[in-house]
């Protein structure tokens, strides 16, 4: 942003600008992928002569994935992912997981965005922890797209559950009176709350009407629309860090095919879209994708398959070296899986967010974000 | 130094540790709030004229209240809540006819029905049971051939159990067609007996793991991975015939793994075909955590987010001893002097559901469309009877306290309250009987006085809007409470 722009901003926007020496703030954009992806059939092992044997029906031909290195392919969905890897932007990181042995969803899931793996009393999640207290955050520092703030934001520091920008306002020009009957509130939750929503409607509505029109079209999926919210938010350098957004319905038991399939290309399709939507300003955004756990490395008898151990996690923006997969293979022999039946976890799904995280922000205090936790370079 | 002593003394003994207690008005708003789908002049004067004690004693027997009239004649409208599986799945095909009847009508009226219930039933607690037990044993809508299951699902395997037992309750869900196509378990075979693949190459863990976590042990309590396979072994079988016309359980003993199995260390016999399944539910059913497990959930939804331990303890024995009758272990609940504790009081936050509920009851509303009001669920975080995961919605008020959910339910508020939510209306003034000042407004729409704070917000309005100030009230954070 020049200082030219900055003239003509309004008042809140040269504020915001005006917190970081170069007038915008680097954003941390973490994505779910609720279910368990079936990671075998995303980031493909065709390497391993036991792929095709554990899935004769399941299995993606090699001729139609994309190979990357000789031994890993993507699947054919992730097309639109692919130049982000050949211009070495995207990594994979192979056989990522949880220590916690779980299956359950919900259990993976509260672990993972909890980031305390076996641990069920922690209140907060881990993205939240990683926001470092300042002393005036930007009401948008950290955001949650959809209807219910995620767990991974949930803790002390502020953040804001958004399901649309435009829509994000009290009707009826109702805003001031309960802007002061929260403020006042004794209901100390709620007051909390309240004072979170009322900073953040003034600003979004300053958003979006100051918004440029874009030429880049999103999916019109959760993932889609949540990715396009927060690009507009990021370009208009309100100052926002982090930022969560999720897709559903990875549960792939049956009819697995199709539907990994139409997953997948609305994964690519809205990663690409936010990319390219971002132009010069994706260099300070980094994505990191998870899911909760992994999946059968054998398909079940139902053309799906069932809940597993390690997948398979991405980033993009740098945090770690591009058009490359990473990790340590653990291999698909029997007595290479993981209680004899799924792929077996080699690196830590915290070494991975921990390496985004601190190539958002190299201060971060990683024994707070995980605590009881020995960060790991990534192999 | 004497003095010091002495007046330590004598707070020791004047002020014992012991939950302080609610008093008789705040004992009637408080049963009110937490039994019923948001308390009503009428709750309160029922209360008031019975007693709490017997009160709650008669909505523990919803059948010795009489229905609301106006509301079953509404019901008997929705020509979908009756219809059978087989009926329902001819009434609305695949691919319907050009104009012919769409299956969105099937979730209109099931969700409408469920909204006018919560609103208008005379039978509130066993309608909170209801939302309840369909929580705790969900299902998702949206998943393919569950659209036309589900009407019959809460209906026949739900509802007739919300205050009976629990086995009945449990046995019913995983025999429902629309559970076992749910989580998958109509599809678990043991393929070995059929095409001579490896054993167990078509097992399906998916409704044996959500058996134990979610519906009766809770997770981490006693069990491993290896009874979530064994269970899932011994539910082989359990599936459902012609899902294409007429879904119905079926057992088949082909697909039945009839190898002998070992659950929670018991050993399950070779060759008892259906019996493998029956003999899953009854040890579950008996185990004691599931007596804690289902004691917890209850209260947590009723009584506290964190409820004290000492009243789980009396639930779960209260389950154990009547072999899971429900409504003696939510009679158990109601009346311990934890659900009346001073710090019970105004503490839950209502759900999505119940605050749109609440606020429709409290403003007397009359609801001829709910379409508008099922896309208020959603955007508060909790669409009906559409919860993706088996862990249906939580009951805390951490779930549900955000900027956007908050925001959605200040905007519903003044919506309501000024007769902007399409296909609802409400006659404010006679609600509030032609009373205009703030605090005989906040007073009648919350049955208790405001908090100073919030009177000082509506009585500084220039404006002096009633229906502004209703709108204010329900979005005030006294109203989201219960």
């Amino acid at each position: 942003m020049t200082r030219r722009h900055l003239l003509l901003a309004p008042a809140w926007l040269a504020r915001a600008a005006a917190q970081t020496p170069n007038g915008k703030k680097k954003t941390l954009v973490a994505i779910f992928q609720r279910g368990a992806m079936d990671g075998l059939n995303v980031l493909i092992p065709h390497g391993d002569k036991r792929y095709t044997a554990l899935r004769p029906t399941l299995a993606i031909p090699r001729e139609t994935a994309l190979d990357l290195d000789g031994f890993f392919s993507l699947h054919p969905a992730l097309k639109p992912l692919l130049p982000l890897w050949q211009s070495k932007q995207l990594a994979a990181i192979q056989a990522t997981g949880s220590p916690d042995p779980t299956r359950s969803h919900f259990d993976a899931q509260d672990f993972m965005e909890s980031g305390t793996p076996g641990r069920k009393a922690t209140r907060d999640g881990w993205l939240n922890r990683a926001i470092p207290p300042t002393a005036k955050p930007s009401p948008v520092r950290a955001l949650s797209m959809g209807g219910t703030l995620a767990r991974s934001l949930r803790g002390p520091a502020p953040a804001v559950a958004v399901n649309t920008i435009a829509g994000f306002q009290v009707r009826d020009n109702a805003q001031s009176d309960f802007m002061s009957m929260y403020a006042q509130s004794p209901d100390a939750v709620l007051k909390g709350t309240g004072k979170d929503t009322f900073e953040a409607i003034r600003l979004l509505e300053s958003i979006n009407k100051n918004k440029p029109a874009t030429s880049v079209t999103y999916p019109t999926s959760c993932l889609g629309q949540g990715l396009a919210q927060i690009a507009t938010v990021i370009k208009a350098g309100a100052g926002l860090e982090y930022a969560f957004a999720d897709t559903t319905g990875w549960d792939t038991h049956t009819g697995q095919p199709a539907r990994l399939e139409q997953l997948l290309t609305d994964l690519a399709q809205s990663i690409a879209a936010f990319h390219k939507d971002l132009g010069a300003l994706a260099g300070d955004v980094t994505i990191v994708t998870m899911s909760e756990f992994g999946r059968t490395a054998k398909e079940n008898g139902t053309r799906g398959t069932d809940h597993g151990h390690a997948n398979v996690m991405f980033s993009l923006g740098g945090a770690l070296p591009g058009g490359k997969v990473h990790g340590t293979w653990p291999g698909l022999e029997q007595e290479q899986l993981y209680q004899q039946r799924d792929l077996a976890v080699t690196t830590d799904f915290r070494d991975v967010l921990a390496t985004a995280i601190r190539h958002h922000n190299p201060a971060t205090d990683l024994a707070k974000v995980f605590p009881d936790y020995r960060f790991r370079p990534i192999a | 130094m004497l003095r010091q002593f002495l007046a330590l003394l004598l707070s020791l003994s004047l002020f014992p540790a012991a939950p302080t207690k609610l008093n008789k008005d705040q004992r009637a708003l408080h049963a009110a709030s937490r039994l019923t789908f948001g308390p009503t002049p009428i709750d309160l004067a029922s209360i008031q004229k019975l007693g709490v004690d017997k009160w709650i004693d008669q909505q523990l027997h919803p059948e010795t209240i009489p229905e609301n009239p106006a509301l079953l004649e509404r019901l008997k409208t929705f020509e979908t809540l009756q219809l059978s599986n087989k009926d329902l799945i001819a009434k609305y095909p695949r691919k319907p006819a050009p104009g012919g009847d769409r299956v969105q009508t099937v979730y209109r009226e099931l969700a409408e029905a469920k909204l006018l219930r919560a609103v208008h039933s005379t039978h509130q607690l066993e309608e909170l049971m209801a939302d309840f037990w369909y929580n705790h044993f969900n299902v998702f809508f949206d998943k393919g051939a569950d659209r036309l299951l589900v009407t019959s699902y809460e209906r026949d395997a739900i509802r007739p159990h919300v205050l009976g037992n629990f086995k009945d309750l449990l046995l019913a869900t995983a025999k429902h067609p629309a559970m076992l196509f749910y989580l998958d378990n109509w599809t678990s075979v043991n393929t070995a007996r059929l095409r001579g693949r490896k054993k167990a190459a078509g097992l399906n863990e998916n409704y044996a793991r959500e058996l134990l976590e979610l519906h009766t042990m809770g997770v981490d309590n006693g069990y491993t991975q290896a009874d979530v396979t064994e269970v899932a072994r011994c539910f082989t079988g359990w599936s459902i015939a012609n899902l294409r016309e007429d879904p119905q359980f079926q057992f088949r003993p082909l697909l039945h793994d009839n190898g002998a199995k070992t659950v929670l260390g018991q050993a399950i016999l070779p060759g008892r075909g259906q019996d493998d399944g029956l003999q899953v539910i009854d040890m579950l059913v008996n185990h004691p955590a599931t007596a804690k497990f289902i004691s917890t959930k209850l209260a947590q939804r009723f009584v506290a987010d964190a409820p004290p331990p000492a009243l789980i303890a009396k639930m779960a024995a209260t389950f154990t001893k009547t072999h899971g009758d429900i409504r003696e272990v939510m009679r158990t609940m109601l009346k311990s002097p934890e659900f009346r504790a001073t710090s019970a009081y105004n503490a839950k936050m209502k759900m999505p559901f119940e605050m749109v509920a609440s606020a429709l009851r409290a403003t007397n509303a009359t609801v001829t469309n709910s379409l508008a009001i099922q896309q208020e669920l959603r955007a508060q975080g909790q669409p009906l009877y559409r919860k993706g995961e088996p862990t249906g919605y939580y009951p805390f008020a951490e779930e549900w306290t955000n900027s956007a959910a908050l925001l959605s339910r200040m905007n519903f508020g003044l919506a309501l309250t000024q007769n902007k939510v399409r296909g609802t209306r409400i006659d404010l003034a006679q609600t509030l009987n032609n009373k205009t000042k703030p605090i005989e407004i906040a007073q009648a729409l919350l049955l208790h006085a405001p908090a100073p704070e919030t009177l000082k917000a509506i009585e500084s309005k220039s404006e002096t809007n009633p229906a502004q100030i209703a709108g204010l009230i329900l979005g005030s954070p006294e109203f989201q409470r219960k």
